[in-house]
């Protein structure tokens, strides 16, 4: 059938959990009402756009965007774009400073300056038709390499193309495949890493849901490269339709020979296992990787030996993320200079990041190494809504550090962030505004990695345990002199002394902090204020008389019934009832609620 | 379903190879129905079927099909806009699905304008 519209519609995991799928059927139905079943076709995708602005809707050839759709809207947007061909204006997105409506995808500032590598096939094909996957290059590399290539010069071409793993570390990825190939022991295993746990990072899930069978390419070739001939694909059990998405991609290329015995009839075999996770964020920690796969509680191991000389069942393995083995096809259609002229000097290629937090364009993105956090956040980001001001991103999640305004010019690479305090990671990217205390904000990376950490090494449990209580402490008002420099010896000790990326890293969110906001720890240790008026044992609410127009709206909604007052007479609260919700800042509408801080030092 | 060989992979591609010029928006050359609702009521839905039919039956792969709204001249409708890339659009107004085959003929495949359809040469300048 000849259609001449494609509807890509996003369906990853958070445009259909707010509906995405009900969307589909109301097109459905409505395309099926206006005769145009035989000229326009509903494509599913995986997340093909602005992550928080779902279910989005791309209209393809037109390059229009749709955002935020309800089922009501969809009868006129049928009607309108697809029969008439009036694209519908007020569904668009809205540029955050004209507030115009943006009517083609490509002219969106959150997409002109990312570049797709990784993602090549985002928006652009159903992850469930291999069809259209090869269609778009897909299992060309893999054909390539049994074709033209020796294990050898397929490492070679990853070495000189300068990708390096994209999990946090940042090891040279061709590198780590040499090694494992020079390794004696049979047989040899790759893995895949898509134990995605941090706080706030989705790419490894979107990059799967988006396309499943560029990870299986990717390891099938270096599966080639190192001599390995089964790979598992170690994914967490929380990420479902990923899961749905990857079995089905695997069981599609097995039935065209594209994985299995004698693939493409060049003579080399691979199998490809999904292995649903043990739900632990230690899991994603190399060793305890393969000691779940294993069956065996997820408890990290020294090294050496690494796992390329003794891994899965004690035998040759090779580790890579998700997204450095989707890098690994384009690599090999393109080749290793093309690659290599992308990024800095030492961080080559894209780099994916989800965007998150106070920042009006949320939203998976690919952007080449080198390019400004300034232009991660103004650029693609849109800035930070409701006029506020920025105040720091934090990259890397709780492995990771908090960058402050004064280093927004920094380009992204591995070094120049470790330089910063932070760390490229697997690329979670929290903004935060400057209504975020940051003693506050560290102490939630710490409440996650002390419930996190396996218990193995005393000074990752009780270290995280111990720096978790001072900052608890502190953001009481119950800080003490002394505790700054007692948290930095602390997190100093951790790192050192434990085994895994887990204790070595937790304390890099505090580390960072004390690094570049220092001040407001002290302001909460000798003044008992919290600058960003969030820690709630240091500020008291009350209502500026002068302003109260005395309307009720704040006694209404206060949940503690902590406000008192006759109508069209000032309102009080009553602190001792106060519970600091901010309600009725919120919902006033004479701005005449005031946060003031609660011990006048 | 049969294993595949290395060649079959092209195969695969080229009966892929128009939706995803469509998705891309890439095509040689694109074809847009005027689609308001004075080329409704004057028949532009059969214009528009007799073009995709025409896109089937001759297996063509590099040519876009949309539609727009009313294009302001409501009294030629129904009207189709021919964009081949590297020349300027061409405006086809008073059609039935014979003028349109026949364009799609000469006009879309060959690169000859059907000068006895045509209204003009190039699109009204904005502001």
């Amino acid at each position: 059938m000849a259609y001449r519209t494609n509807l890509m519609l996003c369906t990853c995991t958070m445009c259909v959990s707010v509906g995405a799928l009900k969307i589909k059927r109301k097109i459905e139905e409505e395309i099926k009402r206006h005769n145009l079943e035989d000229e326009i076709q509903i494509i599913p995708v995986g997340s093909s756009w602005l992550c928080t602005r779902g279910p989005t809707l791309i209209v393809q050839p037109d390059d229009v965007v749709y955002q935020f759709l309800k089922e009501d809207d969809i009868p006129h947007l049928v009607e309108e774009h697809l029969l008439k061909g009036r694209p519908v204006k007020s569904l668009m997105y809205i540029h955050p400073e004209t507030l115009h409506p943006i009517e083609k995808l490509h002219q969106i500032p959150f997409y002109r300056q990312q570049r797709l590598i990784t993602l090549r096939n985002r928006g652009m094909i159903d992850p469930d038709k291999i069809e259209e996957c090869i269609a778009r290059d897909g299992y060309k590399a893999l054909a390539k390499v049994l074709k033209s290539m020796t294990p050898e010069e397929v490492i070679q071409e990853i070495k000189d193309s300068g990708l390096r793993g994209r999990g946090g570390a940042g090891f040279p990825t061709g590198r780590k495949w040499e090694v494992c190939r020079a390794v004696k022991g049979s047989p040899k295993y790759v893995v895949c890493n898509a134990d995605e746990g941090d706080p706030g990072a989705f790419m490894d899930r979107s990059i799967i849901e988006a396309d499943p069978h560029a990870v299986l390419e990717g390891m099938a070739i270096g599966a080639y490269a190192i001599g390995a001939s089964e790979g598992y694909i170690y994914i967490r059990i929380e990420y479902p339709l990923a899961i749905k998405r990857l079995e089905r991609a695997i069981l599609e290329a097995r039935d065209y020979g594209l994985l299995g015995e004698n693939i493409l009839g060049a003579g080399f075999s691979f199998e490809a296992h999904v292995f649903k996770g043990a739900g632990a964020f230690v899991c994603g920690e190399e060793t305890s990787l393969l000691a779940s796969i294993e069956s065996k509680p997820p408890e990290p191991r020294t090294r050496p030996p690494y796992p390329a000389q003794s891994g899965l069942w004690e035998k040759p393995t090779n580790i890579n993320n998700v997204e450095t083995w989707a890098n690994v096809a384009a690599i090999i259609n393109q080749g290793a200079k093309w690659f290599s002229e992308i990024g800095t000097e030492t961080s080559k290629g894209t780099k994916v990041f989800s965007l998150a937090g106070n920042i009006n364009n949320a939203g998976l993105v690919e952007v080449p190494m080198g390019i400004t956090l300034r232009e991660m956040v103004y650029d693609i980001g849109g800035g930070i809504p409701n006029g506020k001001k920025f105040k720091a991103v934090q990259i890397g999640g709780p492995s990771g550090g908090v960058v402050p305004d004064s280093l927004l010019d920094l380009p992204i690479d591995y070094e120049r962030l470790q330089e910063a305090g932070a760390i490229m990671g697997s690329g979670g990217m929290v903004v935060v505004d400057e209504d975020t205390c940051m003693v506050d904000f560290a102490k939630y990376f710490l409440i996650f990695t002390n419930d996190e950490s396996c218990g193995k090494c005393t000074s990752c449990r009780e270290g995280s345990a111990a720096m978790l209580e001072i900052l608890t402490r502190i953001t009481e008002g119950k800080g003490e002199e002394g505790d700054i420099e007692f948290l930095e010896e602390l997190g100093e000790a951790v790192k050192e002394a434990s085994q895994c990326g887990l204790g070595q890293t937790l304390s890099n969110p505090v580390l960072s902090a004390l690094m570049h906001f220092r001040d407001e720890f002290e302001a909460h240790i000798k003044y008992k204020k919290c600058p960003a008026f969030v820690c709630k044992d240091l500020i008291t609410y009350s209502i500026d008389p002068d302003k109260c127009t005395g309307c009720g709206l704040c006694l209404k909604q206060c949940p503690a019934d902590a406000i008192t007052g006759k109508l069209k007479k000032p309102h009080q609260i009553d602190d001792s009832n106060c519970i600091k919700c901010g309600v009725c800042r919120d919902s006033c509408k004479a701005k005449a609620v005031i946060l003031k801080d609660r011990f006048d030092k | 379903m049969p294993k595949l060989k290395v060649e079959d992979l092209e195969k695969i591609s080229e009966k892929v190879k128009r939706t995803m010029l469509l998705r891309e928006g890439t095509g040689r050359a694109k074809i847009i129905v005027h689609m308001g609702t004075c080329g409704i009521a004057a028949g532009a839905r059969n214009i528009m079927t007799a073009l995709l039919k025409e896109i089937e039956d001759k297996d063509i792969k590099d040519v876009i099909l949309t539609t727009s709204s009313c294009a302001g001249l409501c009294s030629r409708e129904p009207m189709i806009t021919v964009e081949v890339q590297g020349q300027p659009p061409v405006k086809y107004v008073d059609l039935t699905p014979e003028k349109v085959r026949e364009i799609f003929a000469k006009h879309v495949l060959l690169g000859e304008i059907v000068k006895e359809y045509a209204l003009a040469f190039g699109s009204e300048r904005v502001a």
